[in-house]
């Protein structure tokens, strides 16, 4: 089942076409990894799945996003939308809060002040981050006083915490060493059982080791999307072998 | 130049040198045995010694590559394959030897009965190892599957060779002994055969990604044909 559908969508930046007639089926409770050079439009099109391009100025979008087949520019109010569809950035951004303020933030913005039911999605949170051993006695301490690894898990924990369909994980591990990189892929991993998840990386082997379905970008198109063990054994197109056997430019 | 294509070339190159060394070895040890040449079949066990080294080393060089690159697609292929390659090359090379071990061991013995088939196992055989590594050079997949195809005629010849030497124990005729050593050597020429037809599957999967499969109804025979027979 299907997720995500994406139908013939076209993003303009003002007079800048940034993604050409883009058709991609994302499908629940798996890994989609979107790779390909800088400016090929990879994050700008994760950043249309929860409607974080209504921020940028001069963005205009053509085509049909559906969530669950609800067109998500048609009439969908945008927070619940972002509710259902969170998003974890390159660099991790805890609030310069508490630790389980960082996490209770977004329950409370959306109505919960039983301080019972905090505890509870707090802690469930901080679990299925994979971070709650480490934060379980830390949790009035400073977000920001966390090591980077640490500061990502509790950003990936605030998403989980409003319970959302989908994660967006726009090159969560890029800022991050290889062992704190290898925690976030074995949540990752992990996560797929309860989530959908869209993740923009540079890092190809990290597209190999952790995603079901790869798609490679270039040029704001998409020259191909299959599965990704067949993506990166027997590409189709001799552009997508040139850029993942690093012989590109 | 990208330098993995530098490293690749180098691949190429090594493995180039190692299949002619090994196409060398087999012609040679196919001389010795129709031609009961001993001093042959002893240059061809003393070559054969510089064999496993030239395997080891393309062998680091593959785990070099792996390593550095960490490559995918097509590279990952040819490398994944030139790795499984020189297993079987490095076999032809030892089963060659062994052929000749035992060509020296008869000690000059004349033989029991004509090498028609012989000769033709080790002419079929030396035309497999010569056009699997051709394949590879040419990336040729036309090639690599008639090599695979060919491995049946060499089958066919063993059995020929067989039921001519049990012919020759069940008549009663002399020296019945040597019957076994040349049913060995037909043998190993059978399963240089089979390394051969492995070289050039590895040729069709650095092309094109899967491995060429045997018909289902063949594949039911041979393995038939393996199981023990059940006496009546």
């Amino acid at each position: 089942m299907n997720k995500f559908s994406i139908k013939n969508m076209n993003l303009w930046y003002r007079d800048f076409q940034a993604l050409h007639g883009i058709n991609i089926e994302i499908p629940a409770h798996q890994i989609t990894a979107f790779i390909g050079p800088s400016g090929c439009g990879k994050s700008t099109l994760i950043k249309s799945l929860n409607r974080m391009n209504d921020l940028v100025e001069g963005c205009r979008i053509e085509g049909e996003i559906l969530l669950d087949g609800q067109d998500i520019y048609g009439g969908i109010d945008v927070n619940a939308l972002r509710k259902r569809v969170g998003m974890v950035f390159q660099k991790p951004n805890p609030f310069p809060m508490s630790v389980y303020d960082n996490i209770a933030y977004g329950p409370r913005t959306h109505g919960i002040k039983s301080k019972f039911k905090l505890n509870e999605i707090v802690e469930k949170s901080l679990y299925d981050a994979a971070i709650w051993d480490e934060l379980k006695d830390r949790l009035k301490k400073s977000a920001l006083s966390l090591s980077g690894g640490q500061q990502q898990r509790l950003c990936i924990a605030r998403a989980l915490s409003v319970q959302p369909d989908v994660l967006l994980m726009d090159e969560p591990t890029s800022a991050l060493d290889p062992i704190s990189t290898a925690k976030i892929e074995e949540l990752t991993i992990k996560l797929k059982k309860d989530y959908t998840i869209v993740i923009v990386t540079h890092n190809m082997q990290q597209a190999v080791r952790i995603s079901d379905n790869t798609g490679f970008f270039l040029l704001g198109e998409m020259i191909e999307y299959s599965d990704t063990e067949k993506l990166f054994s027997i590409p189709k197109d001799k552009r997508t072998e040139d850029y993942i056997t690093g012989r590109f430019g | 130049m990208w330098r993995i294509d530098e490293q690749l070339a180098e691949l190429n190159d090594r493995l180039l040198d190692f299949g002619a060394l090994v196409e060398q070895i087999i012609t040679l040890a196919g001389q010795a045995i129709i031609e009961q040449d001993i001093a042959l079949a002893q240059l061809v066990i003393d070559i054969e010694s510089g064999v496993k080294q030239k395997e080891k080393g393309i062998e680091a060089l593959c785990l070099k590559l792996l390593m550095q690159h960490q490559p995918v697609a097509k590279d990952l292929r040819v490398i994944s394959a030139a790795l499984k390659m020189i297993t079987d090359i490095e076999r032809i090379g030892d089963q060659s030897s062994d052929i000749c071990e035992i060509m020296i061991s008869m000690d000059g013995a004349p033989y029991i009965t004509k090498l028609e088939y012989i000769a033709q196992m080790a002419a079929a055989t030396t035309k497999m190892v010569t056009e699997s590594i051709d394949a590879y050079v040419k990336k040729d997949l036309k090639l690599a599957k008639s090599v695979i195809k060919y491995d049946d005629i060499v089958d066919e010849l063993f059995d020929k060779v067989k039921a001519d030497l049990i012919e020759h124990i069940r008549s009663g005729k002399p020296n019945s002994e040597q019957a076994i050593d040349l049913l060995m050597i037909a043998k190993y020429f059978e399963r240089i055969g089979d390394h051969a037809r492995n070289v050039a599957k590895w040729v069709v999967f650095s092309i094109r990604g899967r491995k060429e499969k045997k018909p289902k109804a063949q594949e039911n025979a041979e393995e038939n044909q393996n199981q023990p027979q059940s006496e009546e």
